[in-house]
This record gives C-alpha cells, structure tokens and sequence, in this order.
C-alpha cells in the first residue's frame, strides 16, 4: 500500500489500530480496555509466571496430540473418499455435516463422556480440525488427472505405487491448505474446548482472569493466543509456498 | 460401406494378411452399460509399420487403444501381444498420452525416466537412458525444467521420450499431437516418420485428422462410429523420400485425402 508516495508496510495497520487503542485505554472510558501498554507489559509478566508455563505446556499437549490424530485420520480418510466410491457415500454426508456443524455445543457432551480433563480437549481439537483436512484431501484426490493414473499404470505401477507416486504427491497442494486451515480452527478448538471445561490451560487462566476483572493479563493472553495461531498457520504456509511452483502450474 | 481405389490400394478388412504381426486384435467388443462402443474389431498390426486408427468422434479409436494398452478391459475378445494374449499393461507396450500425462512436480529428467523408474531402475541408469532419448528427441538442455516451463510441443516431446525409454515394441499414440499448434504438429510428424525408422518399432496411431493419418501412416484403419467397426484398411503408400513440403502437395498424397474425406463425410453430415 501507498500513501502520499511513500510505501507502507503492512504491519502499518497494526500500529495504527495498537496506537487508537492506547488512546481509548488512555482516556480510561470502560475498564474492559486497558492502554495496550499495560497489557504488553502485563503480558511479560505473564508469560514468567509458572501457572501461564504449566497453562502453555497442558495447551501445547493437548492441541499437538488432537492435531496428530486430524491428521493422522483426516488425510487417509479424504484420500479414500477421494478414491473409493463406497466410502465417499458413507462418509460424505456426516463430514459435510460437521465441518459446519456448531461444534462447541457439543464439547459439554464430550465432558460427559471423556470427562473434565485433557481427554476431552484433545477430542475437541479433534472434532474442530478434522473435517476440513478430510475435506480438503478429497479434493485433491479428486483433482488428480485420470490420465496420471493411466500413465502410471500403463508402465506397470502398482495401485500403492500409484498412491504413494501419483495421488498423493498431486493432492498434497490442497492437503496442505485442509492442514493450514485443520490448524487454525484446532486452536480454536483447543481455547474453546479448555474455557468450557474451565478447569484446566488457558481456559482456568481465562476464567480467573476474566471474574477477577484483570483485563491487562486476559487480553495479554488473548494477543498470545492470536500470535501463536497466526505463527503456526505461517509455518504450514511456508510449507505450502515450498510446493507451489507445481501447484500454480497444473 | 465401398470406396473406389484411387491412388491407393484399398483392402476388404477380411482378407487383410499380415506377416509378422506383432499385435493382434481379435473379435474385440466393448460395452459401456447398454452403449455398444465396439463391434467385433479384428486388427492386425506389423512390425515396423505406423497403423493409424482413423474416425469421427465416437468411433471408439482411442478406447480401442486403450484396450490395446491394457488400460480399459474390453467386454469379450482378447489381444495377443508377441504371441501372448494380455489382460493388462506390459512392459512391451508403451502409451503416449493426448494431454501429455507429466508429473508437473517432476522435471524433464525425471519424467522421461519414470517408467525405468517404475521398473525399479536405478537412479544413475535411467538418468543416463532418460538423458539418451531427451537428447534424441531435441530437448537437451531442459533436463532440468518443470513441465510448466515448456511450451506444448515440447512437453509432447517429453511424452515421446518417455515413451521411448522404456524400450517396448508397441508404441500406442492417442492424438498425440491435437494440443500441439498447427506449425509444431508439421514438425512433430516429420520427426514421427523419423523415429519410426529410425526404430524398429511398431506404432499404432490414433488421430481424427485425415491429412495427419495419410501423411505419417503406412496403413490407415478406418472405423465407423456407434458402435465402432472396422470399415476400411488403406495403404497409402506415399513416397516417403520426396521432401516433406512436397508430399504434402503431391496428387497421389492429396487423392488418398480425397478418398477418405469421402468415405467419412456422411458422418459429419
């Protein structure tokens, strides 16, 4: 962007929107708005307490264990629907149906049934990432050339040579962006999973933070979260970016 | 169906002897639930010899082609390559794709080597066979380019070579040449007519473009569409050692055109 003939970064708008803030905190209009200063500095505060360390570590855990299972589920389960007819029947419907479904509703009956701890947010994470990776796998697959297939074929390739070579090499552009996507909503998933249980992470943190009025360390921890799903959604990108001269080119 | 023989000869499909038939096509019907897309195809192709399958849009050449391949099963019949009959793909048959089929990950190198790389070859022979048949069909140089890099004719020449390296006897082309522009397409059939005696290996061509069949063929077959039939074999028997531009303007050349223009104009119509 430009403005009176000078380039502006993009990072621009954030400065802009963090100084309209600081102003708004400064004036000390309502007090869910603290200056961002003080909320920075909360949160250095923050992040060298032990109770936000052990928060972190539970949240990484349960977030890097539900993702593993999307993943390791998701992808082979796109694949298939991708590939085989039968199974696309099954599952298509129910994977259409919760991709869109209102799925914190449904993390008071996860409690129930996997109870109120680490168990349950690893499911919830689950059930946020999965369907769009399994989504977006399909797709690729589906995208595949026929021709790629019968060309593989026609020189003797065997049906997992033809996966391993050819199918999934082609759809790994779309792979990718489900798994970019699968990761942004597991950090939702993983936030909103541990404030419904509200007993374990940053969901205890929250809550504590949120009925003892300490907005400097709630929103602290707010713009932790925001740049951890924005670092993490980057790092998929990049990966994406690696395989783009083929993706662009098909 | 008759055609009167005018520069070429032409041949009642039953009486057709072949000598040395390396691929034999026998009693091939394909179905396509309730369409008939073949009726009882015998064919016999030769060493040595360009065949081009010639006909109008649902005519089924190409999925006869693809039953040659081994790609598409075929309903009832069977196809005898060298003496064996085949169910599937093989080794001694190799296919050219209409819309080039490159891995668009891989480059040149690697995409010419594919099939010594299915085969399980290693790394430093197939590179060495690749960069072999790269170079003969004029594109060294672009080892290292992704497909996206080249133009259409060159990534043809890509599917050629790959084609090639595998080292089979049957060379199955399905309109090789339709996504090329009209002035690589020249180019491409002149080197065709090069490579086919160069090798000795058997072609099988299919294309919908009369000019391009009477030009790079020894025998055109000619099928009738819905369902697909055999409806004439022609030799054209063109003097290949006239220069190419002269050929093209030559009355035998331009009278065997004529002849097939007229056998298939009513499906046009």
């Amino acid at each position: 962007m430009t403005m009176f003939g000078y380039r502006i970064p993009m990072m621009a708008s954030l400065i802009v929107w963090a100084l309209v803030w600081e102003i708004v905190g400064r004036l000390d209009i309502i007090f869910l708005i603290p200056p961002m200063t003080a909320i920075i500095a909360a949160g250095f505060d923050l992040v060298q307490t032990n109770s936000w360390q052990n928060a972190t570590l539970v949240t990484i855990r349960s977030f890097v264990i539900g993702m593993a299972l999307a993943i390791g589920i998701g992808v082979p389960l796109g694949v298939m629907m991708g590939r085989v007819k039968i199974i696309d029947n099954i599952f298509g419907l129910w994977v259409n149906i919760f991709v869109s479904a209102p799925l914190s509703a449904l993390v008071p009956v996860l409690m129930i049934l996997f109870g109120m701890g680490e168990a349950t947010i690893v499911v919830t994470v689950f059930l946020f990432a999965v369907w769009i990776i399994v989504l977006d796998a399909r797709a690729g697959v589906m995208q595949v050339p026929s021709s790629l297939v019968e060309m593989a074929r026609s020189y003797g390739a065997s049906q997992a040579t033809i996966m391993r070579k050819i199918i999934l090499v082609s759809a790994l552009p779309e792979i990718l962006a489900g798994i970019r996507i699968g990761v942004i909503r597991g950090v939702k998933g993983v936030v909103i999973g541990q404030i419904l249980v509200a007993v374990i992470g940053y969901g205890e943190l929250f809550e504590l933070y949120s009925r003892s009025f300490d907005m400097e360390r709630f929103w602290a921890l707010t713009l932790v979260l925001f740049a951890a799903a924005m670092v993490l959604s980057a790092i998929v990108e990049n990966a994406e970016k690696r395989i783009e001269y083929y993706a662009g080119a098909r | 169906m008759t055609v009167t023989a005018l520069a070429a000869d032409t041949f009642d499909p039953a009486s057709v002897v072949t000598h040395d038939p390396v691929v034999r096509v026998e009693a091939i019907c394909k179905h396509y639930g309730s369409t008939e897309a073949l009726r009882n195809i015998d064919l016999q192709f030769e060493r040595g010899k360009l065949t081009t399958l010639l006909g109008p849009s649902g005519c089924g050449k190409t999925t006869l082609l693809k039953i040659i391949a081994g790609l598409v099963p075929a309903t009832s019949g069977q196809i005898v390559v060298n003496g064996r009959a085949v169910t599937g793909p093989g080794p001694e048959r190799a296919f050219v794709f209409q819309d080039f089929a490159l891995m668009p990950w891989a480059t040149v190198l690697r995409n010419v080597g594919f099939g010594l790389e299915l085969k399980g070859m290693a790394a430093a022979e197939r590179n060495r066979i690749a960069r072999r048949y790269i170079e003969e069909v004029g594109l060294q140089g672009f080892e290292d380019k992704y497909p996206h890099e080249l133009s259409g004719g060159m990534r043809q020449r890509v599917g050629i070579a790959r084609a090639f390296a595998v080292n089979a006897d049957v060379l199955l082309l399905d309109e090789p040449f339709s996504a090329v522009d009209e002035q690589n397409r020249r180019k491409f059939q002149e080197d065709l007519l090069r490579l086919v005696e160069m090798e000795r290996k058997t072609f099988i061509f299919v294309t919908h473009s009369i000019e391009e069949a009477v030009y790079v063929s020894d025998r055109i077959v000619l099928l009738s569409p819905r369902p697909g039939r055999v409806s004439n074999i022609i030799d054209p028997r063109i003097d290949r050692t006239a220069n190419p531009d002269d050929i093209r303007r030559d009355p035998g050349y331009l009278d065997v055109v004529e002849e097939i223009w007229q056998g298939l104009r009513h499906y046009a119509e």
